[in-house]
C-alpha cells in the first residue's frame, strides 16, 4: 500500500495532512458513515414521534393511511431501488476507473431520482385536491368527530413532513450527483481516486433506505390497501 | 490497528515527500491571502481561535443578561441602571418608570441560558479546544476535513447573529425558557407577523388554482384588495362549506381595524336559515354582519357572493384595511417583513454573505483572482439576499428565530463532531495508540460521539417545533389548548410531553457534552502542574465512556414533575444515580493525581482545582435532584439553578478559564500574567460561591425559578435580603471578569514571549512544535513512544519525558498504555 502511495506522488488528490491515499480514503469513508449515523438519528427522532402517535391514535392513523395511494408508493419504491442499483453500478465503474460508465450510471441514477420526485409531486397534487394538506385552509374535514379529524390530520402532518424531508435529501443528493457526473466527464476520477463517487453512493443508498422504511410506515399501515383506487 | 501500521510504515519516508508534493500543487503555505488566513481559514488552529473570540463575545452578552436577571430578583421595582433609562427614553412599552417589565425578565433568563449553553460553553469547549487541541495532541497536520471545519464555524456565525437579531424583532427574543417546552414555545410573539398562507406566494396561488377548480369551500382564498367589501368568488359544493369558504374570502377584508385575520371567522359563519341568500357572521367584537349571497344555479349549488351589506363606515375601514393588507403582503412577498428592523437585517445579511463567501473562496475557480473575487462577491450577494429572505420568513419572531438559530448551530456541531471523530480515529501519528492519547483528546472523542448521536435529534425536534410555531403542523400541540382564553384552533392531537422526551434525549447528553471536555483538559492541567502521571489513566477513560453511555439513558429525570409515569421515574432515578460511580472514579483519580505531587500553583492549576471541588458540590446536589421523592420538593426551585451553575460555571467555566491560562502560550506565543490570573481566579471563585451556594438555601426554602417577582408572594417575601446578597455577589462576579479581559488582551500585546514548552509538559503540542505552531503543525511527523503523562520519570534528568523522546527501558517504568 505505501509503495503504491509513494508511486503516486505528486498526487493532486492527496491533501497535505494525509500520509497516503488509503489513509485519506478510509478517513473520507469513515466521515461519511459518521454523517449517516447523524442522519439516522435525525430521521429516527421523527420516526419515533410517528410511532408514538401511531400507537396512540391507532384507528385514526389507519383510516388516514387509507387515503394514500399504495400504487404510487409501490412504483416509487421500485423506481428508487432501481436508482440505487444504478448508483451501485456507478460506484463499481468508479472502482474500475471507467469514467464513461460513471457518467452514464450517475446520470441514470439522477433520472430515476427525478422520476421518483415527479411521481411524488403528482401525489402531492392529488392530496392537495383531496384536501389532505394539513394546513389551515387547505384541510378538508375527514371526520365529523373533531378529535378524530385532528388525529387524522396529524397523520398527514407526519406524511408531508417525513416525505418532504426525504425529498429534500434526494434533491441534495441529485445536485451532488450532477457535480459527480461533471467531474467524471472531466476525467477527475481514477481507479486509485474515486472517493467522491464512493461516499456519494453511500449517501444515496442511505436516502433510499429511508424510503424503504417510510413506505411501509406510511402507506401500508391501513387494513384495506387500495392498490388501484 | 491497520491505520497505525500503515501510518508507521509511511512515516519513514512520507514526510519529505509530503512537503515536496505539497508545495508543487498549491497547498503551499506562504501565499495564503489575508482573508483566507484570518477569516476564511481552514486551518484548525485559526478556526479554534475564531470560535474562541465568538464564544468570548457571547460570554459578555450572556453575562450581561444574567446581571439583568439578578437585578430584577435582588432589586425588582427599582429602575434598571442604564438600560432602564434608555428604554424609558425610547418609550418602549412596559418601561414607563425604568423598571423591568415581566416579559422582558422572561426573555432575559431564557436568552441568558440559551446563549450561555449554545453560544458560549459549546463553542468554547468543543469549538475552540476541540479544534485547537485534537490535531496538535495526536500529531496530525490538520483536521481530517479542513473545509468542513471551516463550514462548521461559518454556519455558527449566522446562527449567532440570528440569535442576537431576535432581541430586536417585534415582541422581543425567545421567552419560553431555554427548554422551549410546547405549547408555550408555540405562542407567536409578534403581532406584525404576516400569516404564512398569505406570504406563501407562488405555492399559494398554485394551490388556489387547484382548489377553485376542485370547488372545495374551505380555502382561505385571498380577497381582491382592490374591491373593498365587494369580493366576488364562485364556489361549488355542499352549501354550508361553501358559505364558510366564501365568507373567509370575503370577511377577511372586514375584520378588526387594520389587521387582516382571515381565519378567525371560520367557526362562526352560519347560514341564516330563514333566508338562504343571507349569511350572518359574528365578528370578533361581538357585532354581527349580514352578507347577501345569491344562488345562480340550482343544480350545482353554485353560490356567488355579489355584495356584502356593509355600512359606509365599515366600507371605509375595509378600504384602509385592504391598503394595509396589500402593503403587508407586498412586503412579505419581497421578504422584507416589517418585524425585522434595519440593523438586524444588515448584520444578518453580512454574516450570511460571509458564510457564502467562505464557500465561494474555495470553490469558485474561474481563472485569475481578478475574475474570481468579483464573481464570488456577486454570487454571494444574491445568495445572501435570498437566504435572508428565507430566514425572515422562518424567523418572524423571537421564538422562531431561536429555533432557526439552534437548528443551524446543530448542523455546525454535527459537522464538527464528524470531523473530530474521523481525525482521532484516522489521523493519529505513528505510535499514538488510542491509549497513548492525552485525556483531553479522549474527552473530546467521547464528547463527539455524544454530539454525533444526540444533536441530530435536537435538530429534528426543533424543526418540528418551528413548524408548530408557524402553525403549519401540530406535532406537539395538544388538542384544544388555550392561550389567553383563546382556543388555538389550528393545533391538535400532539403530545407536549413527547417534545420533552425528545428534547431531553439531546439535552441530557448535552450536559455531558458541556462538562466532559473540561474534565479531560483539567486532567491534563492537574497532571502537568502536579508533576505526576495522571492517577489511573485507563479508569479515567472508562469512566468518561461510562458517563457518556449513562448520559443517554437518564434523560427523563428532567421530567419527574411533568406527568411522567412514576414507575418510569424510578428507572430513571436509578440510572441517574449510577452516574455518580464514574464521576466519583474521576474525582478520586484527580485527587490521587494531586496526592504527593510537586504542585505548581499556577493560575491554570488553581482553576483546575476549583473545577474538581466545584464539580463535587455540583455532582452531589445532582443526586438530590435524581431522587424522585426529593425532586418533588426541589423541582423548578433555585436548587436546580444552583446545581446547574455549580456544574456549568463552577465546573465547565473554571475548566475553560484554566485551559485558556494553560494553552494561551501555545495559541498566541505569549505568557499570560500570573498575578492578574490569580486575582481573577480568587475573585471569581469567592464571588461565584457567594452567588450560587446561597441559591441552594433558597431552593430548599422553595423559591421557584423563572418567577418575575417571587417576593410578591408572602411565602417568599423573607428571601429578599438573601436575593440582594446573591445579586450583589453576581455583580461582583461579573466585574471580576474584567481582570480576565485585561489579562487576555494585555498579554497578547505585552506578555513575555513563551517558549515552546513553558509548562514542561510531555505531550506533543509542547514538545514537537513551536508556539504558536506553523501551518501543518509539525515539521516532521512525530513518532510517539510513551503515554502522555510521563512526569518525574527516573530515566531522564528532566522531570518530564516527552512522548516523542525515545528512552531505553522506558516501557517498564511507563505508567500508562503500551
Amino acid at each position: 500500500m505505501t509503495e503504491l502511495a509513494t508511486d503516486l506522488h505528486p498526487n493532486k488528490a492527496l491533501a497535505h495532512h494525509f500520509t497516503d491515499m488509503p489513509q485519506q480514503r478510509e478517513a473520507v469513508t469513515l466521515g461519511m458513515w459518521l454523517f449517516l449515523a447523524t442522519e439516522v438519528m435525525l430521521f429516527g427522532a421523527i420516526f419515533l414521534a410517528y410511532t408514538v402517535y401511531r400507537h396512540q391514535y391507532f384507528d385514526s392513523f389507519r383510516a388516514a393511511g387509507g387515503h394514500l395511494f399504495v400504487s404510487f408508493g409501490t412504483i416509487n419504491t421500485c423506481v428508487l431501488l432501481t436508482s440505487s442499483l444504478m448508483m451501485a453500478l456507478a460506484v463499481h465503474a468508479a472502482h474500475q476507473g471507467d469514467s464513461k460508465k460513471i457518467v452514464r450510471y450517475v446520470l441514470l441514477t439522477i433520472l430515476f431520482g427525478a422520476i421518483f420526485l415527479g411521481i411524488k409531486m403528482t401525489e402531492y397534487v392529488i392530496d392537495t385536491r383531496e384536501g389532505l394538506v394539513p394546513l389551515n385552509g387547505w384541510w378538508k374535514a375527514q371526520s365529523p368527530d373533531l378529535r378524530v379529524d385532528r388525529e387524522m390530520r396529524l397523520f398527514f402532518v407526519f406524511y408531508f413532513t417525513m416525505t418532504l424531508l426525504h425529498a429534500i435529501h434526494m434533491t441534495i443528493g441529485m445536485a451532488i450527483l450532477a457535480v459527480i457526473a461533471w467531474f467524471a466527464h472531466r476525467k477527475r476520477f481514477s481507479a486509485e481516486d474515486y472517493n467522491p463517487v464512493d461516499v456519494t453512493g453511500l449517501y444515496w443508498h442511505f436516502v433510499d433506505i429511508v424510503w424503504v422504511f417510510l413506505f411501509p410506515a406510511l402507506y401500508l399501515v391501513h387494513p384495506e390497501m387500495h392498490l388501484f383506487k | 490497528m491497520s491505520v497505525i501500521s500503515h501510518s508507521n510504515e509511511a512515516s519513514s519516508h512520507g514526510n519529505a515527500d509530503a512537503h515536496g508534493h505539497d508545495d508543487s500543487h498549491g497547498h503551499g503555505h506562504p501565499e495564503i491571502g489575508f482573508m483566507k488566513k484570518y477569516f476564511f481559514s481552514i486551518d484548525h488552529k485559526m478556526i479554534g481561535l475564531q470560535f474562541l473570540f465568538v464564544g468570548l463575545a457571547f460570554f459578555v452578552i450572556g453575562g450581561l443578561l444574567a446581571m439583568l436577571v439578578r437585578w430584577q430578583l435582588g432589586f425588582g421595582g427599582h429602575p434598571v441602571p442604564i438600560l432602564g433609562a434608555y428604554m424609558k427614553a425610547k418609550g418602549v412599552a412596559g418601561w414607563g418608570d425604568g423598571t423591568m417589565p415581566p416579559d422582558f425578565y422572561t426573555m432575559a433568563f431564557s436568552m441568558h441560558a440559551s446563549i450561555m449553553i449554545f453560544f458560549v460553553i459549546i463553542p468554547l469547549l468543543v469549538g475552540t479546544f476541540g479544534n485547537y487541541l485534537i490535531p496538535l495532541q495526536i500529531g496530525a497536520g490538520d483536521m481530517a476535513f479542513p473545509f468542513l471545519n471551516g463550514m462548521a464555524f461559518w454556519s455558527a456565525v449566522p446562527s449567532g447573529t440570528i440569535m442576537v437579531a431576535s432581541f430586536f424583532l417585534q415582541g422581543g427574543a425567545a421567552a419560553a425558557g431555554w427548554t422551549v417546552y410546547p405549547p408555550l414555545s408555540a405562542i407567536q410573539q409578534s403581532t406584525g407577523h404576516v400569516p404564512y398562507i398569505a406570504s406563501a406566494g407562488l405555492w399559494d396561488s398554485f394551490i388556489q388554482k387547484l382548489r377553485v377548480h376542485e370547488g372545495g369551500g374551505e380555502i382561505a382564498a385571498k380577497g381582491d384588495p382592490t374591491k373593498a367589501g365587494v369580493a366576488v368568488r364562485t364556489f361549488t359544493g355542499d352549501s354550508e362549506k361553501i358559505t364558510a369558504g366564501a365568507l373567509i374570502a370575503a370577511m377577511e377584508l372586514i375584520t378588526e381595524d387594520g389587521v387582516a385575520k382571515p381565519l378567525k371567522f371560520f367557526g362562526d359563519a352560519k347560514i341564516d336559515s330563514s333566508s338562504p341568500k343571507q349569511v350572518v357572521v359574528k365578528k370578533s367584537n361581538g357585532d354581527t354582519v349580514t352578507v347577501d349571497v345569491s344562488s345562480t344555479s340550482a343544480t350545482g349549488g353554485e353560490i356567488k357572493i355579489t355584495s356584502l351589506s356593509t355600512t359606509a363606515a365599515e366600507s371605509a375601514r375595509n378600504a384602509a384595511a385592504n391598503r394595509l393588507r396589500d402593503r403587508t403582503m407586498k412586503s412579505a412577498e419581497k421578504g422584507w417583513q416589517s418585524s425585522w428592523n434595519g440593523a438586524s437585517l444588515v448584520i444578518n445579511f453580512f454574516t450570511l454573505f460571509m458564510a457564502f463567501m467562505f464557500i465561494a473562496s474555495y470553490f469558485i475557480r474561474l481563472g485569475s483572482r481578478a475574475v474570481n473575487v468579483p464573481v464570488s462577491i456577486a454570487v454571494c450577494l444574491v445568495l445572501a439576499y435570498y437566504f435572508l429572505h428565507g430566514v425572515q420568513h422562518a424567523a418572524f419572531d423571537g421564538q422562531s428565530a431561536w429555533f432557526l438559530s439552534i437548528i443551524i448551530l446543530g448542523f455546525s456541531s454535527i459537522m464538527g463532531a464528524v470531523n473530530y471523530l474521523t481525525t482521532i480515529v484516522k489521523l493519529r501519528c505513528p505510535g499514538m495508540t488510542m491509549f497513548r492519547m492525552p485525556l483531553s483528546v479522549w474527552s473530546l472523542f467521547i464528547t463527539s460521539i455524544l454530539v454525533l448521536l444526540a444533536t441530530p435529534v435536537l435538530a429534528s425536534v426543533l424543526t418540528m417545533n418551528l413548524l408548530d410555531h408557524h402553525r403549519l403542523t401540530s406535532f406537539f400541540e395538544p388538542f384544544n389548548w388555550l392561550n389567553s382564553n383563546q382556543l388555538q384552533d389550528v393545533a391538535g392531537g400532539g403530545y407536549a410531553l413527547l417534545h420533552q422526551h425528545l428534547f431531553w434525549f439531546y439535552s441530557h447528553p448535552a450536559v455531558y457534552i458541556m462538562i466532559l471536555p473540561a474534565m479531560g483538559m483539567v486532567s491534563d492541567i492537574l497532571s502537568v502542574n502536579s508533576r505526576k502521571p495522571i492517577f489511573g489513566y485507563r479508569p479515567m477513560v472508562y469512566a468518561m465512556g461510562g458517563i457518556a453511555f449513562l448520559g443517554f439513558i437518564v434523560w427523563a429525570h428532567h421530567m419527574f414533575q411533568s406527568g411522567l409515569n412514576p414507575t418510569l421515574g424510578t428507572t430513571f432515578a436509578i440510572s441517574t444515580m449510577f452516574i455518580a460511580v464514574p464521576s466519583a472514579i474521576k474525582t478520586f483519580n484527580w485527587i490521587g493525581t494531586l496526592w504527593g505531587g510537586n504542585i505548581r500553583f499556577t493560575a491554570a492549576m488553581w482553576n483546575a482545582i476549583a473545577f474538581v471541588s466545584m464539580f463535587v458540590i455540583g455532582g452531589l446536589s445532582g443526586i438530590f435532584m435524581a431522587s424522585t421523592a426529593v425532586d418533588v420538593h426541589i423541582h423548578d426551585t433555585y436548587f436546580i439553578v444552583a446545581h446547574i451553575h455549580y456544574v456549568l460555571f463552577g465546573g465547565t467555566m473554571f475548566g475553560i478559564f484554566g485551559s485558556l491560562y494553560f494553552w494561551y502560550p501555545k495559541m498566541f506565543g505569549r505568557m499570560m500574567n500570573e498575578t492578574l490570573g490569580k486575582i481573577h481566579f480568587w475573585l471569581s471563585f469567592i464571588t461565584f460561591n457567594c452567588t450560587f451556594f446561597a441559591m441552594h438555601i433558597l431552593g430548599i426554602g422553595g423559591m421557584p425559578r423563572r418567577v418575575y417577582d417571587p417576593h410578591a408572594y408572602e411565602t417568599f417575601a423573607h428571601f429578599l435580603p438573601m436575593n440582594k446578597f446573591i445579586s450583589i455577589s453576581a455583580f461582583a462576579l461579573g466585574i471580576s471578569q474584567i481582570f480576565f479581559v485585561i489579562n487576555f488582551i494585555g498579554s497578547w500585546i505585552w506578555g513575555p514571549k513563551a517558549g515552546n514548552n513553558p509548562w514542561e509538559a510531555s505531550t506533543l503540542e509542547w514538545n514537537d512544535t513551536t508556539s504558536p505552531p506553523p501551518h501543518g503543525n509539525f515539521k516532521t511527523v512525530p513518532v510517539v513512544h510513551h503515554g502522555p503523562y510521563e512526569y518525574s520519570s527516573p530515566l531522564v534528568e528532566e522531570d518530564w519525558l516527552a512522548q516523542t523522546r525515545h528512552v531505553e527501558g522506558a516501557e517498564q517504568f511507563a505508567h500508562v498504555g503500551h
